[in-house]
């Protein structure tokens, strides 16, 4: 497949035409333009830094969404060996906008949830272009209750525009399955890590997202309301999401500031979709460590520092009165 | 002659000077949004403000919410003087909070206390949709966790009364971060066996519905209430089709089994009571 390229990524794409180009032309000509191809590999080498060592929030964002950025399945294949998948909520279907199972993580029985993303039209309509109803929530639930009875930890990747904002969706119980996944997450005995790989779009992201560590992929995306829908609501108009990707403060960055993640897993060069076995090897490494650190401790422990954790978000003060 | 039959259509409406509006004292009188009715304001207050005639609702703020609900001078407040901050210097978000405050004389979107309702001590959380539309940020929610912290510490039942548009878009991740928070406190105080009963009311959307709107032993609703996860106007632009006029009321979820009950306002008080009665001793089982 041919690679996308985004806007902002352009000149270092034209850039690289360019010299493939000149490259072409010396070796079928006599003219040596090797001391031209030179330069412009170096300046190639500078343009490549400035441009993707200085992203933008909405850049990020566009990144985030990319239609080629690996997505659940594709980190489960490369970090997980035996991987099973298992389907349905035993309540009313299976809902293929979340994928789970069970699988081994360096010889360690775990359990894996995942919102998943369809690479194609095709499979964008049959997982709901990874936009859960209720059954995928309690599909995830069901099996972290299961992962809880045999003390398997669990890592959830999250990747979502959001909880699908359907009929159906609000008549089976969207607000009660996100609302359920959050209290029932908190109880759970075993390590939950989370990590945000690509969009992490509000309620529907965080009903897999009530764990003992988060992480975000560099280019990823965390946030109360798509950019868009920010703009719409507060500025009436959706053409400046822009602006609002800035103001909402949705980055890794921006949430390692805000000091509600753990870590930022570095992207390579121009995103995640460049090498997924490479960036797999990026995540692999803080999956592992995260791992280490929260196995060694006692469920009450765990229990307590995912309270404490999550007890000191927020910004308030108190009016002397 | 025969146009004398027909009389001339005036062709404006009379708008009432501005010093004539004025004549009529700001209350004296009360309009039904839903059967167009008017009454003595006093009479639809008498009422727990539900329209006599239909049965509306009327947004009840929480001081009055209070005053329905507890025996007199029981109620203390707490975290009365918590107040927001703008963590993401956000446009115009201070000026917005200032004017809510001036507004509705209350310092955040959600008032938290205990008291005794028909003898029985129990911790609430009231939500006042005046402010910001009782959207949730680090205060609601901090106010919201403490009220659950506290009704573990005392063993008291925890009662909320929720009205909100959902989470505070101008505190963006960290409103997010507020509905894991407070399941995170419920699922405490319900390991801990704390009865918890919510009621929501209108309107009880989004982050709040979520979360923890939701997570009562007991979920009820006041009847007409707006209550559902995505708002309807974003409902039919994704599926493309109109919705059902009784789309997301309390009545709707009842009958899609998402509710425990409807309770009408003035049978609210007795209601509560009798489960409260029902669940003693205390709210946390020793």
């Amino acid at each position: 497949m041919k690679d996308q390229v985004l806007p902002f990524e352009k000149p270092v794409v034209e850039l690289k035409q360019k010299i493939a180009e000149l490259k072409k032309f010396t070796s079928d000509s006599d003219i040596d333009l090797s001391s031209e191809i030179q330069k412009l590999e170096d300046r190639l080498e500078k343009l490549v830094e400035e441009v993707y060592g200085n992203m933008q929030p909405w850049d990020r964002v566009q990144m985030a969404r990319h239609p080629q950025r690996p997505t659940t399945l594709d980190y489960i294949q490369e970090i997980f060996e035996d991987f099973i998948e298992l389907h349905g909520d035993r309540l009313y279907g299976d809902d293929e906008a979340i994928v789970a199972g069970v699988a081994k993580y360096k010889g360690t029985p775990i359990t894996v949830i995942g919102h998943q993303r369809g690479k194609d039209t095709k499979e964008n309509i049959r997982r709901n272009f990874g936009m859960p109803h209720p059954e995928g929530y309690r599909k995830a639930l069901r099996l972290m209750k299961q992962a809880d009875k045999f003390k398997r930890p669990i890592i959830c990747f999250i990747d979502t525009k959001g909880a699908y904002p359907g009929k159906a969706a609000e008549e089976r119980g969207q607000s009660e399955a996100i609302a359920r996944n959050l209290k029932e997450m908190a109880g759970l005995k075993v390590p939950i890590i989370c990590i945000v790989i690509g969009e992490g779009g509000s309620g529907g992201a965080l009903a897999l997202g009530v764990g003992d560590r988060i992480h975000m992929l560099e280019n990823s995306t965390y946030s109360v309301i798509s950019p868009e829908g920010a703009a719409a609501l507060l500025w009436k108009d959706s053409n400046l999401a822009q602006k609002a990707a800035e103001t909402m403060k949705i980055t890794s960055y921006d949430l390692k500031e805000l000091n509600i993640i753990d870590e930022i897993i570095p992207e390579l060069k121009g995103g995640a979709h460049r090498n997924i076995k490479e960036q797999a090897k990026n995540i692999d490494k803080v999956l592992h460590a995260s791992l280490q650190e929260l196995i060694s401790l006692s469920s009450e422990e765990l229990l307590e520092k995912r309270w404490e954790k999550y007890k000191n978000i927020g910004k308030y003060t108190t009016l002397s009165s | 002659m025969l146009k004398d039959f027909f009389s001339k259509k005036k062709k404006y409406a009379t708008i009432p000077r501005e010093e004539a509006k004025q004549d009529v004292p700001e209350g004296l009188m009360q309009k039904c949004p839903q059967c167009k009715k008017i009454f003595y304001r006093k009479e639809v207050h008498k009422h727990l403000k539900v329209c006599p005639n239909c049965g509306y609702h009327h947004p009840l703020t929480a001081w009055e919410r209070i005053d329905s609900l507890f025996d007199e001078n029981t109620f203390v407040e707490w975290d009365k003087n918590m107040i927001s901050e703008n963590p993401l210097d956000f446009p115009d978000y201070a000026e917005k909070l200032e004017k809510d405050r001036k507004k509705s004389g209350l310092n955040e979107a959600v008032v938290t206390g205990k008291g005794k309702i028909n003898g029985f001590p129990s911790a609430v959380a009231i939500m006042d949709s005046r402010y910001r539309m009782g959207s949730m940020g680090s205060v609601v929610g901090e106010k919201i966790a403490r009220a659950i912290e506290n009704a573990k510490e005392e063993n008291l039942p925890f009662i909320i009364f929720t009205a909100s548009g959902g989470a505070r878009m101008q505190e963006g991740v960290l409103s997010l971060m507020q509905m894991t928070k407070t399941s995170i406190a419920i699922e405490r105080f319900s390991e801990a066996g704390g009865l918890m009963i919510s009621i929501m009311t209108h309107p009880t959307t989004g982050g709040v519905s979520a979360s923890f709107a939701s997570l009562g032993d007991f979920n009820f609703a006041e009847p007409g209430a707006l209550i559902g996860f995505a708002g309807r106007r974003i409902i039919e632009q994704t599926i493309r089709e109109k919705l059902p006029e009784d789309f997301q009321t309390a009545e709707f979820l009842l009958k899609h089994g998402q509710l425990d009950r409807v309770i009408h306002r003035q049978e609210m008080k007795e209601m509560l009571t009798t489960l409260l009665d029902i669940h003693q001793p205390g709210g946390v089982s020793e």
